[in-house]
């Protein structure tokens, strides 16, 4: 008798052992059926986008992107062509370099600083400064929006790049200050006294012992950052015009002719897409962190 | 908190030292502050100030902007489309992220698969919008969501050979959805003719027989037991031919489900033959009607309007499930790996089922990750945006719309109306305070 073929005629304790590892068997094997399932599912519209991109509007009119694995013929790399090949577009390539980079340095930097005076300083009100900071945390953008549009057509700096990246800074900041504060706060006290004992100012505490100690942090904060601004839609939208527009505007503009416009853009959504999927898998672990950092406490 | 500065708590986590410097504490902490007083908190005031008035701002309106939000049409709809985010979408990140946590920890490949689920995270929503206009395609032969649709209603409901099939001779046959029926009954012994125009030659089967010209009932037995007809493609390649009548050449339906009633019952069921004859004999004499089942002229699935005002709310909500499943799965899974197993294993030596161990021990032990995720979730969803302006085509954008779109229309889409527009941003902050105020309390209790 092979053990655990047969259940029904076996003695008193076999069955159930039998039986069981049979419902297990089952219920691993089910449960790897859903997550490949799920994972396609979760895989395809991206292979979607990618395929869509490397072909002509009327082939993406007239059949699905699945339709290349048996006629491969109707891919092309025209389409990239044609939007490398359009000023506009390559320009708000490097818009979105120009806005993300310095954006992400100005937060990290601004919010390094802010973050060791609220866990590592000691001054009145230094709770409620970062209960604020708490709070701010959440608030829209919306309510931004008016007031510093008008303030920068005040200032005659509508329309610029500059302009865009401070309003991010503005709204990048409070998460910045939040996860570095709290990864400071990590840093056990007794590093510090040494310090001061050694008579070392916060200057060089800050430089020699707290930024290499939240190093993590930041590189959490850099990639969430450069993420968050290079996939802006809405400032962008309000707080740029055509020369200084980056990449999402460029391509939300053509939405509104999706059908003729499509070929321009699929690879330019790709391309934008393509960026932040580099940094996300080569900074994974970073990401990962960031984000329970940032919301479990 | 602010005792003598020589003092050394004894037991206290941290030794009281003196306060730093005015100076120095203005070094590291005023570029944040006078960056967040310029950027986010003047323009909270400056805002809220500015919903007062008119959208030129020259007169004091009072809430008259706000009374505006809750009678017109538009805003009326973005209101209404917010809540239906708030209910549905912040139980259903959740939820699908509790299912990819649990089950993801139960295979070897489950840290591959969660970081497949966390790709769409970084993906922008114009990226995702664009990905998922392709996905909700009209056409089955092109979008990926019609055309899985459109897998199972083949099976369930398959289209019929002659799908699109118009009757040539409209007088004496009638036509009720995708049946058609003789318009008059027949007695015993008579012949029906049904004549079809409109099917593309293609869906011509190629068994497809000249139709009989003349039909004698007599040939197949008594007369008064017989009733017969003919299904046939009433087309005369290269033209010509009577309209109704079967002519030289015409091809007769095959394979046609006919039935034949009395007075509303369905007495026998045939099918057509090559040359779309069909014969009902061992019949009383008496009235019959013939029927064409539906089977065979059953249009093919369309395609459902995902991008229509209908179904535009339900199909937004779907990519950002697809864009955000990955944070709760971040966030849970997090949470799960904290979870001490013994509970879960004495549990199933007990003898506790997979169900009862996910809703009496799982989930409880899961609680504040699971808030963690319903609160930033509902945030999240409540500010939505970029997935709706551009996945949802200019001409539903008034069905689809949320309040955060309505802002930015109202302030930046060509009505310059900054009244109206600070309105609507302050009605978006009044519904985020709460958690606001979640947050905040949290971290107090935690200092």
């Amino acid at each position: 008798m092979i053990p655990g073929k047969s259940t029904m005629n076996t003695t008193a304790g076999q069955p159930r052992g039998s039986l069981a590892r049979l419902a297990k068997l089952f219920s691993s094997a089910s449960a790897h059926t859903i997550l490949v399932l799920l994972g396609g599912l979760w895989l395809l519209p991206t292979f979607g986008l990618f395929f869509q991109s490397l072909r002509t509007p009327r082939a993406i009119s007239e059949s699905g992107w699945w339709t290349v694995f048996t006629d491969m013929s109707t891919l092309t790399l025209d389409p990239y062509r044609r939007i490398l090949g359009s000023p506009i577009f390559v320009r708000s390539i490097w818009n979105s370099f120009a806005i993300t980079i310095p954006t992400t340095l100005i937060v990290v930097s601004v919010a390094a600083l802010a973050g060791y005076a609220l866990a590592c300083m000691r001054f009145r009100g230094r709770d409620a400064v970062f209960l604020v900071v708490v709070a701010l945390l959440v608030v829209p953008v919306q309510v931004a929006l008016i007031p510093v549009a008008q303030l920068y057509n005040r200032l005659g700096i509508f329309g610029s790049i500059i302009g865009l990246i401070f309003f991010h800074v503005g709204f990048g900041l409070p998460f910045g200050v939040f996860l570095l504060r709290n990864m400071y706060a990590t840093i056990p006290y007794p590093l510090f006294e040494a310090a001061r004992i050694d008579g070392a100012g916060h200057a060089r505490i800050f430089l020699t012992i707290g930024l290499p100690l939240v190093s993590p942090a930041i590189a959490s904060l850099s990639i969430f950052q450069f993420v968050w601004v290079w996939n802006n839609l809405l400032s962008a939208m309000v707080f740029t015009r055509p020369d200084s527009a980056p990449m999402t505007v460029a391509i939300q503009q053509q939405m509104r002719n999706f059908g003729t416009n499509v070929d321009i853009i699929a690879p330019g959504a790709f391309m934008q897409l393509l960026v932040p999927l580099i940094v996300f898998f080569a900074f994974q672990r970073f990401f990962v962190e960031g984000i329970t950092g940032g919301s479990v406490k | 908190m602010t005792s003598g500065p020589k003092a050394v708590g004894i037991g206290r986590r941290r030794p009281r030292i003196a306060r730093d410097s005015t100076v120095a504490v203005a070094i590291f902490l005023l570029p944040a502050i006078f960056i967040l007083a310029v950027f986010v908190v003047y323009p909270i005031g400056f805002t809220v100030i500015r919903s007062l008035f008119s959208a030129t701002g020259n007169a004091f309106v009072g809430l008259d902007n706000y009374r505006r939000i809750v009678t017109q049409p538009r805003t009326l709809v973005a209101l209404r489309n917010n809540a239906i985010w708030v209910m549905v979408v912040p139980i259903a990140v959740t939820s699908v992220g509790l299912v990819f946590a649990v089950l993801s920890e139960r295979v070897s490949w489950g840290l591959a698969f969660r970081v497949l689920i966390f790709v769409p995270l970084v993906v922008s929503g114009l990226a995702a919008g664009v990905t998922f206009r392709f996905v909700y395609a009209h056409d089955p032969d092109v979008g990926l969501a019609n055309a899985v649709v459109r897998s199972v209603t083949d099976v369930l409901r398959p289209p019929g050979a002659y799908a699109g099939a118009r009757p040539s001779n409209p007088e004496r046959v009638a036509v009720d959805g995708e049946t058609f029926q003789t318009a008059e009954s027949l007695t015993t012994g008579e012949v029906a003719h049904f004549g079809f125009v409109a099917i593309p030659s293609a869906q011509i089967p190629e068994s497809a027989a000249a139709a009989p010209h003349h039909i004698d009932p007599g040939d197949f037995g008594d007369p008064d037991s017989i009733v017969a007809g003919v299904v046939w493609f009433d087309f005369t390649r290269g033209g010509g031919g009577t309209r109704g009548a079967v002519d030289d050449g015409e091809l007769g339906l095959p394979d046609v489900i006919v039935h034949i009633e009395h007075y509303g019952v369905t007495v026998d069921t045939t099918t057509t033959d090559r040359s779309g004859l069909f014969v009902f004999d061992g019949l009383d004499p008496g009235e019959y009607t013939i029927v064409l089942d539906e089977r065979s002229f059953r249009t093919p699935f369309g395609g459902l309007a995902w991008l229509g005002p209908g179904l535009i709310t339900g199909a937004l909500i779907a990519s950002y499930i697809w864009i955000n499943a990955g944070f709760a799965l971040i966030i849970i899974g997090a949470g799960l790996s904290g979870i001490n197993r013994d509970y879960i294993d004495s549990a199933r030596v007990e003898g506790a089922n997979e169900l009862q161990i996910l809703v009496r021990i799982t989930i409880p032990l899961l609680r504040q990750a699971l808030m963690v995720v319903v609160v930033t979730t509902t945030i999240s969803v409540l500010k939505i945006f970029d997935l709706v302006i551009v996945i949802a085509p200019e001409s539903v954008q008034a069905d689809a719309t949320v309040l955060a779109l309505e802002m930015w229309r109202a302030s930046f889409g060509g009505a310059r109306d900054f009244g109206l527009g600070s309105a609507l941003a302050i009605v978006l902050f009044i519904l985020i305070i709460p958690a606001m105020v979640l947050n905040v309390r949290r971290f107090r209790l935690e200092d």
